[in-house]
Order: structure tokens, then sequence, then C-alpha cells
């Protein structure tokens, strides 16, 4: 069988090489974001509860005040694999906010507090005012933010192999973006334009308008975690990567249960083909 | 092959019904006593996972539909609440467009195992041609339903590849603002494309039943590439065929399962996770991988008419492919030149595909023209050339023979395959 | 097919159904996601509760809001509307249950299991009628409550059928009072 040998390496090879370019193509001026190892990575990975919950309220008290999370309801904070919420602890949640609704029967709109099952109140009613208030600058909505950036660029002949075990490197970009803040060099400091940071991490990079969001313990942790700027960073990253797929854990355990099945009946079925064909010359 | 049929029910209920619709005659002629070559292989098996991967894609395609709303200020929330609220949506939203990228494979391969052992050969031509058609509606089918998750990649792919018809002379302008219904890719672009995406795979469906027929009419050809002589030659379709089918197929979707549920964003765009916006433009716009070698053949091309040309030429090529290939002798086991020529082929379409995923600049370009060149030129010149001057080796006389030299050789630890 | 010996026939009749079954098991599996998409969703199962405020009702009117996407009809009901409601025998009632999502599973179809203790005159109940699905009209038919134009079913000022081909009272939703005049319903 030389040509099923052929064959197997060349197509091995080839898709993989034709991948590359998709995941290679956007590799521009970003620095590479650091690599670290977060508890959902890999095939076994899961969330941390406790992480996803300082990474809520990091979100919560820091991020959502320019930062929309539209594709995200307040009763997914009590779902299964997600920070698991008790059902009070987000009604607490909800009703800190207030959202529009109506018309009621004269016709007018009113504002209520939010219910469980309503959207996460948005900072802003709409793009233009976003942009309004952030001197043109619209603050990205955050839903799947680690799913649309990417933090790790490899040259095109290695990048399909590499992000087949490492991924894209969202939760990273978002991690690195927030620790990135630095002083610019000397030749880019002469033509920085008014009121924007040095962020070498940023897609758009290196000018970003979003000013240095975190600081030493800005947030307190109900759990007693020092807050340093490190450890926010990392909490809320993993809390918008769960905010990307909030169904990533039931993903991954039913995805268990259909390959070990369908390992099971290739066997069985290739006993069976054995079988079948028997004395069957072929 | 379509001989007598030795369909003989011995239920009564069958035979009440084969006398007044012999549907259960058809299915058993077809499916069951139809013969096929004992010498097939597992690149054979690829017509039963096509077959699959397009009932599949229907299936989920419908029950996403039941979901989806078409209209560009809720597509794209539309597929977020796939994802997040339905039940199970987010498997079923992940099956179908991973399972795209899986059709396209396993299409891939069943058309160079065609090209190989030299199926589109007579008495195959209309096989081949209505496998060809069958490639074009996929691509279109694709095309369209990638746009509908109304992401940036969508809504700037939609915008590139129908600016391709910009190119016509003269009428140009009005074919794109007709495709579009508008000045710009809108909603009326996205709901025509929705209906279109969901008509096409019916069309398709009807192709297939074409392309089946007319397998079952010449009978399929064989890794010998010689003709079926007798019963010796064949195997009944069940069970032979259908477990070694259906062990095959098992583990085509045990990768494929591999990549729905643990890399379910590897073969995507991470782009397209944003929505669309038609002020900004993705700093590099390419097409699903599947169309990435066809998307390397336009770019190499200077100017645009040409471009488009070109890349519609390199696949309705294939269309005039049973008489630009000169050999009497089908398969490439014993074609030593043209299997050669098969490999590097190939390996340009590889090339292609990797310059399609890469941005058209510097060396990129050149390589890209140097495939194109190459790609044209099998077909035109090496094709037709190498028919003529190779000489084939010895054809075994017989299917059964061929297997008999086969199972010989395996014997003897030194003699090499093939 | 090739002959084979007897021990290898039951070995091959073993594996046969074996694989055969697994295939069976897995083809139903796949069903169930198939099948269970078509249920009701998350966002769909989280539908808000309403909140609907009773004193712009006047004695003897009715509204209808829309909850779930069903109709709920709430009647500020007369004195005399009430009367004729307790005064009915639960024994002459087609269906004798009280149908009410508030009060335990089997109570009896009296009025007071059908509303609010000391707030008698607010019947909140859902518009559908238990026949097909229609929307009953209010101040119609041969009770004085609601009658149903599709197949002439007829309801009592209590909301509970007396005649026609409905096979049960119009049930009354889960709604709890926030204020004097303030309900939520769900």
């Amino acid at each position: 069988m030389n040509m099923t040998k052929k064959l197997l390496v060349a197509i091995a090879l080839g898709t993989s090489l034709v991948l590359s370019g998709t995941a290679a193509m956007a590799a521009g001026k970003q620095k590479k974001a650091e690599d670290i190892s977060f508890s959902f990575e890999g095939v076994f990975g899961h969330f941390d509860r406790a992480q996803l919950q300082r990474g809520f309220l990091v979100y919560k008290q820091v991020c959502s005040a320019c930062h929309s999370l539209n594709q995200m309801s307040y009763r997914n904070l009590s779902q299964p694999g997600g920070p698991e919420l008790s059902a009070e602890e987000v009604k607490a949640v909800a009703a800190e906010y207030t959202v529009m609704d109506g018309p009621d029967s004269e016709g007018e709109m009113f504002e209520r507090p939010a219910l469980p099952a309503d959207k996460f109140a948005s900072p802003f009613p709409n793009r233009e005012a976003a942009m309004a208030a952030n001197g043109g600058a619209y603050p990205a909505d955050l839903s799947l933010i680690t799913k649309k950036r990417e933090g790790f660029h490899y040259p095109w002949y290695v990048s399909p192999f590499i992000k087949l075990v490492k991924g894209n490197g969202g939760p990273e970009y978002v991690r690195a973006v927030l620790m990135g803040y630095q002083d610019p060099p000397a030749e880019a400091a002469q033509d920085a334009p008014e009121g924007r940071y040095y962020n070498p991490y940023f897609v758009a990079g290196p000018w970003i308008s979003m000013a240095p969001p975190l600081s030493e313990d800005i947030v307190e942790y109900a759990d007693g975690t020092k807050a340093s700027v490190e450890q926010m960073a990392t909490d809320v990253s993993a809390f918008l990567t769960w905010a990307g797929e909030p169904k990533m854990e039931q993903r991954k355990s039913m995805g268990f249960q259909v390959v070990l099945y369908l390992v099971i009946l290739s066997i069985l079925l290739f006993l069976t083909k054995k079988r079948v064909w028997g004395r069957e010359p072929h | 092959m379509s001989g007598h049929s030795t369909y003989n029910p011995t239920n009564p209920v069958m035979k009440w019904v084969d006398d007044r619709l012999p549907l259960p005659r058809l299915m058993y002629d077809s499916f069951v006593s139809y013969p096929v070559p004992r010498n097939l292989n597992y690149w054979y098996t690829f017509g039963g996972i096509l077959m699959i991967m397009m009932v599949s894609q229907i299936i989920t395609g419908i029950v996403l539909v039941m979901h989806y709303t078409p209209h560009v200020d809720m597509a794209f929330d539309s597929v977020e609440h796939i994802r997040r609220d339905v039940n199970f949506g987010n498997i079923i939203q992940k099956w179908h467009q991973v399972g795209a990228s899986f059709f396209f494979i396993a299409v891939y391969i069943h058309i160079a195992r065609g090209m190989y052992y030299g199926s589109y050969k007579a008495p195959r031509e209309i096989l081949w041609m209505l496998g060809v058609a069958i490639f074009l509606i996929m691509m279109a089918t694709g095309f369209m339903g990638y746009v509908l998750p109304w992401g940036q990649m969508s809504y700037w792919g939609a915008k590139v590849i129908t600016n391709l018809f910009s190119a016509v002379p003269f009428f140009g302008e009005a074919i794109v603002t007709w495709l579009w219904g508008g000045f710009s890719v809108d909603n009326a672009t996205l709901q025509r494309f929705f209906s279109l995406h969901y008509l096409l795979p019916f069309v398709l469906v009807g192709v297939v039943i074409l392309h089946v027929w007319a397998l079952h009419v010449t009978g399929q050809n064989n890794p010998a590439g010689v003709e079926v002589k007798s019963g010796q030659d064949t195997v009944a379709f069940t069970p032979f065929a259908t477990v070694k089918d259906a062990f095959a197929l098992c583990v085509f979707f045990i990768i494929f399962a591999i990549f729905v549920f643990f890399l379910p964003d590897y073969l995507g765009h991470s782009i397209n996770y944003e929505e669309a916006n038609p002020l900004v433009t993705p700093e590099h716009i390419v097409p699903e991988w599947y169309y990435l070698p066809f998307y390397a053949i336009l770019r190499a091309v200077p100017d645009k008419l040409l471009g488009v040309v070109a890349m519609f030429a390199s696949i309705l090529i294939w269309f005039i492919l049973p008489w630009l290939d000169t050999s009497k002798v089908r398969s490439a086991t014993y074609r030593p030149i043209f299997k050669q020529l098969f490999w590097l082929l190939m390996i340009d379409f590889f090339i292609l595909g990797v310059v399609g995923a890469n941005p058209p600049e510097g060396w990129w370009i050149t390589v890209g023209q140097i495939a194109t060149v190459y790609y044209f030129a099998h077909f035109l010149i090496l094709l037709p050339l190498v028919g003529l001057l190779e000489t084939p080796k010895p054809l075994p006389s017989s299917i059964s023979d061929a297997v008999l030299a086969k199972n010989a050789g395996k014997q003897p630890a030194a003699q090499p395959a093939e | 097919m090739s002959t084979a010996e007897a021990p290898d026939e039951d070995r091959r009749d073993f594996l046969y159904i074996a694989t055969g079954a697994v295939g069976a098991v897995g083809a139903a599996a796949l069903a169930i996601p198939l099948i269970d998409q078509m249920n009701p969703s998350a966002s769909v199962l989280a539908l808000a509760s309403i909140e609907v405020d009773l004193a712009p009702i006047e004695e003897g009117q009715s509204v209808t809001v829309q909850w779930r996407g069903n109709p709920v009809i709430i009647r500020h009901r007369t004195a005399k509307e009430i009367e004729e409601a307790k005064a009915v025998n639960i024994a002459d009632l087609p269906d004798p249950l009280a149908r009410n999502a508030n009060v335990a599973d089997g109570s009896d179809a009296t009025d007071a299991n059908r509303v609010v203790d000391g707030k008698e005159q607010y019947l909140v109940q859902m518009g559908v009628c238990t026949h097909l699905g229609c929307v009953p009209i209010g101040n119609e038919g041969e009770y004085d409550g609601w009658f149903c134009p599709c197949h002439g079913s007829h309801y009592d000022t209590s909301g509970r059928i007396r005649k026609g081909p409905a096979p049960e009272n119009l049930p009354v939703p889960e709604y709890k009072y926030l204020s004097d005049t303030k309900i939520q319903i769900g």
C-alpha cells in the first residue's frame, strides 16, 4: 500500500500547510502574548469556579464601565460550567442594574431593576454613544473577545501544528493587553498620539486609547486573593473565555463520550469487516 | 452493473409492494446484490462517506434554520443564541460548520482517487462530469453558508467574491448590483444567500442521484483499472462493501468528532466572531481553507478579468479531463510517468493552497504564478503528451488476476508493493 | 461467501449482533440532540415574569396582558359576579378542580380557590380555551362569564367551564401580590 502511505502523508502535510496560512496571516506588528497555563486548556480542562467569580468581579467593577457583554444574561452566572453563583446571588447582581422596559399601558418606556433573564446591561445605549464618550474609540463588546482575538503568532510553516495544541491564544491576548502597558521606546515616544497609551500587545497597536484599567487592589476579592494586576488580568481573561463559550465544559465531556463510542464501534466494525471478508481474496 | 434482477422477496408484504412499485427491488439491486469489484481499497469508501456527510449537513442545516434569523440586525446574535441557549445548539452548530470542512476533505480525496485510478475515462465520462457539477454546487453552497453567521469574514468574503463578477465586460457593475440587491452586500444579499443556501443542497441531492445512477450503469472502476469480466471479479455490495464503508466512515467520524468537540474553531477564522462591519475591512481576507488553491489562482493573474477566468477555468477544465488524458490505461498503478505527475499535481495543489492563505506579497506572488502555470500545464500539456509517450506496465488480464498477483506479492518480504 | 466451521459460526454471530447493537444504540443517541433542540431554549425558559398594575382596572372591566406568548385575562369582577360564582354547587361543575397554580393540586373548584383570599374582585386566568386554544370573549355566554366562539364553550364568572366541549376550567397562572394593587405573574 505504497500509495496509501504517500497519500496519508501528503494529506496530513498538505492540509496542515494550507491551514497554516489562515492562522498565520494575522501576524503583524502585534507582540506575541505570553503563553500561560489556564485551568481550562486542553481536552481535560475545566474552569476554576473561584477564578471565574474573581474574574466576574473584575469585569463588573472595572471593565463594565465602558465594555458591554451583550451576549450574556445574568442567569448565565448560575448555570453549570460557569462561575455558578447561587440563584439568589444572581438576582442580587441583576438588581444592581436597571434596564429599559415598556411601553407600559400609557405608552411610556420605563426603567426597572434587571432580572436574571435580562441581558447584561450595556454601559452605552449604542455604538455611537460609546464612541462619543470615549474619544472616538469604540470599546469592543467583550462577549467573544477571547475567540475573535489571537495572542499567538508563529511563522506560517509551524503555526498550524503549534495552534493545534495551543489554540489561538485569545485568553492570553486579553491578559497580555491588560498587563502590557509600558513606557514607549524613545523613538516612538516622540510621535506619541494625544491621549493614547503605548501597548505593543494590542491588536491594532502599539497605541491604544484605553487607559491602563487595572492597578493594584482596585478590586477587593472576597476570597482574600491578593488583587495584583497580574492576578486580576488572569482572572478576567478566564472569565471572558467562559463568557465566549459558556457551555465549553459540557462540550468537552460530551466529546469524550462520543469519541469513546466511535472508537468502540470502529473496533467492532473492523472485526466484523475482517470476518465478513474472511476468505474472500481482495 | 445493471443486469437481471435477482430480487425474490419471501415476505408477502414486500412482494405485494414490489409488484406494484418495484422500490424494494431497486433498493435491493442497488445496495444489496449490486456487484462491486473485489479489489476496491479504502480510497473507494469516500463515496459512501460523502453520501453520509451530505445527509448530515442537510439534517443539521434544517435544525439550524429552526433557530437562525436571516436579517443583518439579528443573524450574528441568532447564531450566538444557538451556541448559548438552544439545547445542544453549541454542538449542532459546530457539527454543521466543521462538517462543511470535512465534507470538502472527503470530496477532495474522492476527486484525487478518481484522478489517480483514471475513473473519468470511457465509459465513465458522464459519471465524472456529474461529479464536477457536484463539486461546483458544493462550492457555491459552502460560500453562501459561510456568509450566514454575518461575521466580519462572512461579510467581506461575500463582498470580495461577488465583486468577481464586476470583471465581466460591460455588464459587470449591473450584475454585481443585481447579485447584491443593493449598492453593497446588505440585508437583501443575506436573505437571498440564505434562500439559496437552503435550496442548493436539494439540487445537490438531485445531481448525486444522477451520479449514483451513472455509477450503477457503468459499474465501479477499480485500482487495477480493468473492467469486470466475470463473477469471479466481484463481490456483493452487501455485506462486503457495506461493512467496509461503515468501518471507514466510523474512523472518519472519529477525526470529525475530535474537531467538532475539541478543536471547534481550528478550521475557522477568529475574526468571524466579530459581527460584520461594513466600514472596516479585516487586515487579510481569506476564504475558508477549501477554496484557497482556487483563490491563489485568482490572485496569480495580474489582470482582473483574466484572474476570474483562470479561477473558474481551473475547475471547469475537469469537465474535459476525460478527453485531455490520451492514455488507454486507466490506473496510475500501471502508468509509471503519470503516477509521478499525479503526485506533482497534488504537491502543486497544496502549494497553491498555502499561497492562497498567505498575503499576496513578495515571493508568494512568484510561487503562486509558477504553481498556477504548472496546474494548467499538467492538464493541457503534460497529460495529453504523457498518454502518447509513456509505455505502460503490462495490465493484469482480470481483476481476479490482479488480486492474486498482489496477494502472492505479499508473502515474500522483499517484493516491492504495487 | 466463505464457508465456516460451527464454532467459528457462533463467534461470528455474536460479533455481528454486538456490532449491530452498538450501532443501533449510537443511532438512537444521535436522535437525542436533534429532537431536544426543538424544546424551549434556555432563554425561553428564563423569560421574565411580568408585573401588572391593577389600580387602573375599573370594576366590571377586564384587561388582557401577554405572558409567555399567551393572553392572561385579569377581570375586576362586580359584586354580582362574585355572588354568582360563589353560589354554584361544585357537584354541578363539569370540572370540579380549581386548576389554580397557586393552590394545592386537586383543590375544589370553589370560587375561593380560584382567586386570592381578600382580593376576590380580581380574577386572573389564562385566556386560552382548554378545548383547542382559542381566546374566549368576555361578558358573553350563558353564564355571564366567557364564551369561546370557536366551538361554543361557556365559562362562568369564575372562569369555570359550564357548557360546551372544553374539558377543564380556565387555568390560573402562578402569580403573587407585590403590593395592594400590583401583581407579578410568573
